[in-house]
Parts: C-alpha cells; sequence; structure tokens
C-alpha cells in the first residue's frame, strides 16, 4: 500500500533574478501561487504551500496550508523538500514549483498515475536536457533519510539528488509544461506564448512626448487593445507607427511614475513611454 | 512653492535667490546652464524643451529631496525652462543655501546631474544649417536601425549621454 500522496508548492524562492516576488506574478488576473496551488489540489489527500519562516504572514501566502522551512542553513528548493518530508513522514510530495506557468492537469495527472512507490521519486525527464526535473516530482517517504544525507554532505541542488537516487523518470507529455520563468524577459516571453488572449481588449491612454510624440503624429491617443504590459503595448505601437527608438532607449512610466516593463495594464491606465532625456 | 517646478517664461535668477535667503544660511551657491550656440560640431540656433510636467515634478522633488538628506541643506531651489530658447537663456537654474559653502556646493552638483539625467525632459536642437534634432534620441534611434545595442542602455537605468547644450 502506498504512501498518501500530500501536494506541495514552492513559494519560498528569493526571485533575485526576477527582481520581485515570482508567487506574486499575474498570468490572465491570477497569481503563480493561486494557479499552481489549484491544480495541484484537487489531485492530493492535502495541499501546502512551502514558505520560508519570514514569509509565513506574507498576505499571498498566508491564507494557504503552510509547511515551513524548517532546515537551518540550508537555501532553496532542497530546504522546502525536506521540511515537508520531515513534517508529515508518512506522506508522499508532489512537488510542484510556483514558477511553472506552462503547466498542466494533464501532465500532473500523468506524473500521478505513473508514480513507482517502491523508487525514491518519480520525475519527469526535462524536454530541454533529459535531466529530471525536480520541482515537479513525487518523494516518496524513503526519500527523507536519503535527503538528509544528501544535504548533510553539503549540497542542495535536488536535481543532482534525483540524478543519483533511484528515481523513475518519465518522458513529458507536453514538452513546454514545465518551462519556467526566472527572469522579467523569460515573463514577457511567456505572457507573449500563452495561446488564448490573457487579457481582453480594453481602453489605454496614451500620452507621447519628444521624438515619439513627433513619429505618432500625435500627443496621445486612445488604445483598445489586449496588451498586458507596457512591452506589449510598445510592440504594438512601434509597429503601428514606426518609432525608431528600441525600447531598450526607453523608459516607461504608468499613471505618472516609472514602472517596470513587465507591469499589468488595466483599463484607463495612462501610459507615456520616456525617450532619452536631455534635461539641463 | 515645490522646491522643483517648470516654467515656460524665462527664468530671473535673482528674483529666484531672493526666495531662498535664509538667517541660517552662510553660504549660497548656484548653478545656472545657458543655451549655448554649439553643439556635436553643429551650429546651434535655438532650442525647444519638453517635459513630462506631471512626472517630471514628482522626479525633480525626489531629487532635491535626496540631496537635503545626503548634504543636510534645507534652502533648495531647481527651475526648469520649457518651450522655445534663444541662445543666452537661462535652461535651468539651481540654487542651494546652507549653513557651510562644502554642503552647498555639493547638493549642487548632486542635483544639477540628477536633474539631467533623470527627469523628463526632453531638447530638440534647430541647427544654422537648417537641422533640427533631439538631443540623445536621434543617436539611439540610429543605433536601432544598425541593430546595434551594445552601448550601455538599459530600462530603468539613466540615459547616459551627455550632450548637453552647456556646462
Amino acid at each position: 500500500m502506498s504512501a498518501p500522496l500530500h501536494g506541495l508548492v514552492l513559494a519560498g524562492g528569493r526571485s533575485t533574478r526576477m527582481g520581485h516576488d515570482k508567487a506574486a506574478l499575474q498570468y490572465a488576473g491570477r497569481s503563480q501561487l493561486e494557479r499552481a496551488f489549484a491544480l495541484l489540489e484537487p489531485l492530493v489527500t492535502r495541499c501546502f504551500v512551502s514558505v520560508r519562516d519570514d514569509q509565513r504572514n506574507d498576505p499571498l501566502r498566508a491564507r494557504y496550508p503552510q509547511v515551513v522551512d524548517a532546515a537551518p542553513g540550508l537555501e532553496g528548493p532542497a530546504a522546502g523538500i525536506v521540511s515537508a518530508l520531515r513534517a508529515h513522514p508518512q506522506a508522499a510530495w508532489v512537488v510542484v514549483a510556483c514558477d511553472l506557468p506552462f503547466l498542466d492537469a494533464g501532465t500532473l495527472q500523468h506524473l500521478i498515475a505513473r508514480r513507482d512507490p517502491t523508487r525514491l521519486a518519480t520525475a519527469f525527464r526535462s524536454s530541454h536536457d533529459a535531466l529530471p526535473e525536480p520541482l515537479c516530482a513525487i518523494y516518496e517517504p524513503a526519500a527523507l533519510a536519503a535527503l538528509e544525507q544528501f544535504i548533510s554532505g553539503g549540497r542542495n541542488c535536488p536535481r543532482k539528488f534525483l540524478i543519483q537516487s533511484a528515481t523513475l523518470l518519465l518522458e513529458q507529455p507536453t514538452a513546454e509544461a514545465l518551462d519556467n520563468v526566472n527572469t522579467p524577459a523569460e515573463l514577457d516571453q511567456a505572457r507573449s506564448r500563452m495561446s488564448a488572449p490573457t487579457v481582453a481588449p480594453r481602453a489605454l491612454n496614451v500620452q507621447y512626448f519628444a521624438l515619439l510624440r513627433e513619429q505618432a503624429g500625435r500627443r496621445e491617443e486612445v488604445v483598445t487593445t489586449g496588451a498586458a504590459t507596457p512591452r506589449e503595448l510598445f510592440a504594438e505601437l512601434a509597429s503601428r507607427h514606426h518609432f525608431t527608438l528600441a525600447p531598450e532607449h526607453l523608459k516607461v512610466a504608468v499613471n505618472s511614475e516609472f514602472t517596470d516593463w513587465s507591469r499589468p495594464l488595466s483599463a484607463g491606465d495612462h501610459v507615456v513611454f520616456i525617450p532619452p532625456v536631455a534635461g539641463g | 512653492m515645490s522646491a522643483f517646478r517648470f516654467t515656460a517664461t524665462p527664468i530671473d535668477g535673482t528674483a529666484l535667490r531672493a526666495e531662498l535667503i535664509d538667517t541660517h544660511c552662510g553660504g549660497f551657491t548656484c548653478f545656472e546652464g545657458w543655451v549655448r550656440d554649439h553643439n556635436e560640431g553643429q551650429q546651434v540656433l535655438h532650442l525647444e524643451y519638453e517635459a513630462f510636467e506631471a512626472l517630471g515634478v514628482r522626479e525633480g522633488e525626489r531629487i532635491v529631496r535626496e540631496a537635503c538628506e545626503k548634504y543636510g541643506v534645507t534652502r533648495v531651489l531647481c527651475v526648469h525652462r520649457l518651450g522655445d530658447l534663444q541662445l543666452r537663456e537661462i535652461a535651468v537654474w539651481v540654487g542651494v543655501a546652507a549653513a557651510h559653502r562644502d554642503e552647498a556646493f555639493k547638493a549642487c552638483r548632486y542635483i544639477i546631474d540628477e536633474v539631467k539625467h533623470r527627469v523628463p525632459i526632453w531638447k530638440k536642437e534647430h541647427y544654422v544649417s537648417g537641422d533640427s534634432g533631439w538631443v540623445n534620441c536621434e543617436r539611439c534611434a540610429a543605433h536601432s536601425h544598425d541593430h546595434d545595442h551594445d552601448h550601455g542602455h538599459s530600462p530603468g537605468h539613466a540615459h547616459d549621454h551627455d550632450h548637453s547644450s552647456h556646462g
């Protein structure tokens, strides 16, 4: 008889490359964390979010059952996995990173249906490099002792742990399902790759200055668009107005404050693309 | 009145200086940016300044606050001209009064440097040749066409070209 299956959504990362909390990134109006949790919860007996101690009361995370990192000195996903195995040693864990925007229920069902409880883990072989994908995988109760030994040797890479363990490796049913998103550029790519339009068209107010004003032939316009972010909006307007400045030369302001190119745009937002400045 | 503002009319440095006079201050320093007759090998006839005023005032006030915190000065004013400017006119005026000269000089330098790099103000130069161009923009645009983006711009950073018409 195999161990009951619990779910663990990893949301304790420091998001250093993204620059802000990855769990809160939104696709189609829903945070990555909400999305991952909603996918996993129906497939497991209990579902938790993995958090660092200082994230327990974060509003995004506080509403979920939590497994708090309890592995002093250990950083990264291994801390979350070992903390879950210690907290509920009778359970096997489906571990899912929160930053997999293309993860689908079919992929998770495939993993669970082919689980081999006699191994330490069941995981997918990456469609990119054929190595095990540790952050969409099942860890059996017996993995705890092996993982404890692995980290006691000063190691913390869960992928290396799976490589050296008795892991059942499965082929991914959908090649891109486990593509993750670590940088603002990857986030933009992911958003534009989403097949369904993620944002219903709505009206945005765009104001132009200097060279962009001259090239657009107007000071302002109301643009009805499904562009989710300033980057997508600029791409749309650049092709319409034949702007000669590339986005890397511009900054962007929404509602009269500087912001980043991946910020979601809402109906009625006032958007200004800022060419290289030359005051003084 | 805000310590950073825009004006569409000529800047009167003497009047602005009077706003800063304070018996607690032992020194005053000022920087004036003037419209110069040449830039990058072109003879300049006149200039046009344009600003995104709502954000410009916010960013300018942030810069003044930073200077006050950094150097402990209290009497600061920066005024930037907009519209069409002729040679010899004042484009930007920064004044700082302080208890001692050292912090006044440092704060003044800090403010003008930051204003040039951060405040959304654009300058169009009109040349004797009949040509005109947006300073710092045309070069970027030319580079875009060449697919040559490796000259240090990245979103979220100051635009680092510095082809000012003065100073």
